[in-house]
């Protein structure tokens, strides 16, 4: 047996799995229209490539990927397209998105598709291609393109590949169901996910709360070199963190992927998606859900077209809606409510949950934090829930990040065990929210900064290339008239200049000194004293003399050093203003 | 048909805060009928008395503030405060005395920083030392215990507490007194000559604090805290005892078992250091803050100069609880260091 590591925190609530356990998988067959929003995965939308009207197959792709994290979607089944408009899908915000809608024929008519012949044949980016263009986004619930996800980073070698059937959130028995009966699918697909990325443990991650399962998968797996490991319920063993955390040890590193611990995770729902897609050549078209909650008579898992409407859906059930008051997509602790039943089931729907009014009554109001900690003891991500509480309360942004809001996952753990019924959840997504707004306004805000610093930048270059040319074209004239001058006197200036020079010269070369340079003599007499104290101090300081008169006579020489210096210089501005 | 939406979790745990309180409120039980056997019907007219003092400030004060009091006094946090403070005070406390605490208590130490769940310092032992400054006679006026004198009835304690003018009180110095005042008898020979002493600690006070303990111990075993703060506690006094216990010479403090037995220590423990609000936060946070406390207990009963030291020392650890959080944030998920980036 492998060994199993813990993790912190966690909670077990109800799991009120068995309801929906009790009939196999059953088809839901095909609804008279089919909705499919271009986004139902994390990533870009899909870009549509039919018009209305066009007929299209089983299978066809009806939109392509836009963009690396993006995916290609599928006709579930054939028909005409009836629109491409905005429709309400199943999103946290309750909006309204572009969706492909397909009055269904009824025909089921497939497009030409076939399988490779032998994955161990194909070559990694080709694998990886055919996943891509099958649509696979993580089955599990947050919808990552499973391709982007296998093509990790260039140069991370991966380790462990590890396959998570956890399923930890109650209610929820889409994969539980899958593992019981499809345990082969998830063993072909899991064969070439190791052909693909060649890790040296396959690890099949299973809560021990479904033994059937376990039983199914161990039978499929026996002789593979595939593990399935057990491990003690607790929510939420699930997450992709703590799951990694407790069959390796080892934790993700915070704002990293699990790639760079060599590890890459992926769900039981995408390793049968892989192998529909290599070995069949079938496109993701449909999906399990679970459809439970008291408010349907009979609980159960539905294999689902993608698109088909979750009303359609909770009527094959026996939905009660007097019974309903809301309606959740995902599990109680993570998902999110319904604005209306007309929303079509997408790729991460693996449940949809109507529970009674008594079941999952809704919360009492808030009462104060007491402090008690038992949100911090529950944390997965030893965060301390109460303080970020009180952070997000007060709107200090800073001190949340300090105290690692990023790093909630959002389980929920901590509203559920806290006594005072706060949605601690709740005001982190808020929190979350916020700071991302603030720091693109942030960015924004730089960016505009650098753009009006390069405005600035590029107003004083030009200003100063004017200047420039200015003098350049100042200097030109000068020279022209230099030019002009030497070459005829021309210029009238520049002509008496020359004739007080050739003066000047002149009686400097008649030896006439009666009159010599103003400038020049005070020059000698200054340079003759500095040099006499000069010698004066060598004198002094080699004869040793008192450090009174060495003081006096080195302060002498410097003041007579600076005045000749200032003579010097008035000088040479003098014989400058001159030569002019 | 309209669909109610709210953000997950859609599930909730079955604990609630008045569920926590009241439980906290059952779990003093114990403690407060061995007080009763062996001091009389005193503690128990304390707490009724605090209770309704208690139950008109939180009226008042939540009013003031303009909300509907039914809400807030539901969480039965109010009744907490005033039976803690009730069982802390003396028993046969005049009346006046009960009410400055409760409503010290109550109105200032707790809706004054913006009511529960805000208040920095534990409510109860604020109102406890704001007595114990004004009113040092009356704060240190303890009952002797059943077996040393006559343990007055119900309608003497009703007396002494409303009545208080025609109430001759009956007063004797607690074993921590005896222990304090102690100069020159050896240990052993103290424990021989004086009447107050009892099998580990003094007579009734060893019994009223295993009553204490096993309702502590109760409330862990139902998780309504955890072990960290209040084992933190008593394992620093002890250990403090230990260290300064030298055999039981004349200058000696006691022996652990003498301080875990004596006093407040398992009420304090249990009932005041567990207190959620005005403690650390996380684990590692909870030990450091009940080791703190259960020093400063030892270092004040030995060498301060109170009757009791567990409230300054649980006001002194509030204090420091920010502190505290401040140096113990745990590691998060991902993060190799406690606190801030990774
Ligand atoms: S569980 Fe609730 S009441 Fe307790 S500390 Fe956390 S947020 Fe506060
Ligand atoms: S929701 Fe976030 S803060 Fe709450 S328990 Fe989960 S990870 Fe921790």
């Amino acid at each position: 047996m492998r060994r199993v590591y813990g993790f912190h925190g966690g909670i077990h609530p109800a799991e009120n799995k068995h309801q929906s356990l009790r009939s196999p998988i059953r088809d839901a067959g095909i609804p008279p229209q089919l909705t499919l929003p271009l986004s139902q995965h994390i990533g870009a939308p899909s870009r549509p490539l039919v018009q209305v009207g066009e007929r299209v197959l089983k299978g066809q792709m009806i939109a392509e990927a836009s963009g690396y994290v993006s995916v290609p979607l599928h006709a579930p089944s054939s028909g005409t397209i009836a629109a491409i408009e905005d429709r309400p899908i199943p999103h946290p915000s309750g909006l309204s998105a572009p969706c492909i809608v397909i009055d269904c024929d009824g025909r089921d008519e497939w497009i030409e598709h076939s399988g490779v012949a032998d994955f161990r044949d194909c070559e990694a980016t080709e694998l990886l291609e055919l996943i891509r263009s099958a649509g696979i986004a993580g089955m599990g619930g947050a919808g990552f393109p499973a391709a982007v996800k296998l093509a990790g980073k260039p140069g991370a070698s991966i380790r462990t590949l590890i396959i998570n059937g956890t399923e930890c959130e109650p209610y929820i028995t889409a994969d539980d169901i899958l593992m019981q009966e499809r345990a082969t699918e998830i063993l072909e697909g899991i064969a070439i996910l190791r052909h693909l990325l060649r890790p040296e443990d396959v690890l099949l991650g299973v809560e021990d709360n479904k033994p059937a399962a376990i039983a199914a998968l161990e039978a499929a797996a026996a002789g593979t070199g595939v593990e399935v490991v057990t491990f003690p319920t607790k929510y939420p063993s699930g997450g992709e963190k703590q799951l990694i955390e407790i069959l390796t040890g080892k934790q993700v590193p915070s704002g990293g992927l699990p790639a760079d611990i060599g590890i890459v995770c992926q769900n039981v729902g995408t390793a049968v998606a892989v192998s529909d897609a290599i070995l069949r050549g079938r496109p993701l078209l449909s999906r399990i859900t679970t459809v439970t909650g008291e408010a349907v008579a009979e609980p159960q898992n539905f294999e689902v077209l993608l698109g088909t409407p979750m009303q359609y859906l909770l009527d094959l059930a026996g939905f009660r809606p007097e019974r309903c008051e809301r309606l959740v997509m995902g599990g109680p602790m993570m998902g999110f409510t319904l604005a209306g039943t007309q929303v079509p089931v997408v790729k991460t729907s693996n449940c949809l949950l109507a529970p009674g009014v008594t079941e999952l009554p809704a919360p009492p109001p808030a009462q104060s934090c007491i402090r008690c900690g038992l949100c911090a003891e529950a944390c997965p991500a030893s965060l301390l829930p109460q303080q970020l509480f009180w952070f997000a309360q007060g709107k200090e942004f800073e001190k949340l990040e300090q105290h690692n809001l990023f790093d909630c996952i959002e389980c929920g753990a901590c509203s559920w065990v806290c006594p005072s019924h706060i949605p601690l959840v709740q005001y982190y997504r808020a929190s979350k929210a916020e700071i991302l707004l603030l720091r693109r306004d942030h960015e924004r805000a730089e960016q505009a900064r650098l753009r009006f610093e390069a405005r600035q930048a590029r107003i004083a270059r030009e200003e100063e290339e004017r200047e420039a040319k200015r003098a350049a074209r100042k200097q030109a004239a000068e020279k022209r008239a230099q030019l002009a001058a030497a070459e005829g006197g021309e210029d009238p200036i520049q002509a008496a200049i020359e004739r007080a020079k050739a003066k000047k010269a002149a009686q400097q070369a008649n030896g006439d000194t009666a009159s010599p340079a103003p400038a020049v003599a005070p020059l000698d007499a200054l340079r003759q004293k500095l040099a006499k104290s000069e010698q004066r101090l060598a004198q002094g300081r080699e004869a040793g003399e008192d450090a009174k008169i060495i003081n006096a006579l080195e302060a002498t020489v410097t003041r007579l050093q600076g005045k000749l210096a200032e003579a010097e210089a008035d000088a040479a501005s003098a014989t400058e203003a001159e030569t002019r | 048909m309209s669909l109610i939406r709210i953000s997950s979790p859609h599930a909730h745990g079955a604990t609630s805060t008045s569920s926590v309180m009241r439980q906290v409120l059952l779990a003093t039980l114990p403690g407060i009928a061995v007080l009763t056997y062996f001091f009389g019907f005193g503690t128990l007219v304390n707490v009724l008395w605090a209770c309704l003092v208690g139950v008109a400030c939180e009226t008042l004060a939540v009013s003031l503030r303009g909300h509907s009091p039914g809400f807030y006094l539901k969480d039965y946090s109010v009744l907490v405060t005033s039976v803690l403070l009730g069982i802390a005070l003396p028993p046969y406390a005049p009346w006046w005395l009960i009410g400055i605490g409760v409503a010290a208590a109550v109105l200032m130490a707790k809706h004054l920083y913006g009511g529960l769940g805000f208040n920095p310092f534990n409510p109860a032992m604020v109102g406890y030392v704001v007595l114990l400054i004004s009113f040092p006679v009356q704060m240190t006026a303890w009952a002797p215990p059943r077996g040393l004198a006559e343990v007055p009835g119900l309608w003497q304690a009703l007396q002494a507490c409303f009545l208080p003018a025609s109430y001759d009180a009956v007063t004797m110095a607690t074993p921590l007194d005896v222990l304090r005042q102690n100069d020159g008898l050896l240990m052993e020979d103290l424990w021989q000559q004086t009447a107050q002493f009892g099998r580990w600690a003094g007579i009734g006070w060893e019994w009223a604090n295993l009553a204490f303990l096993a309702g502590g111990a109760w409330l862990l075993y139902r998780r309504i805290f955890t072990w960290h703060a209040p084992l933190a506690m008593l394992g620093a006094l002890a250990l403090m005892a230990a260290l300064f216990y030298d055999g039981g010479s004349s200058a000696s403090g006691g022996s652990p078992l003498f301080h875990l037995l004596s006093g407040a220590t398992m009420f304090g423990a249990f009932f005041i250091v567990t207190d959620p609000v005005s403690s650390a936060v996380s684990v590692r946070g909870r030990l450091v803050f009940g080791a703190l406390i259960g020093v400063l207990v030892y270092l004040i009963r030995v060498w301060g100069n109170y009757p009791d030291a567990v409230a300054f020392a649980v006001l002194i650890a509030n204090f420091a609880a920010p502190f505290i959080d401040h140096y113990t944030q745990p590691r998060s998920y991902g993060h190799r260091k406690t606190g801030g980036k990774p």
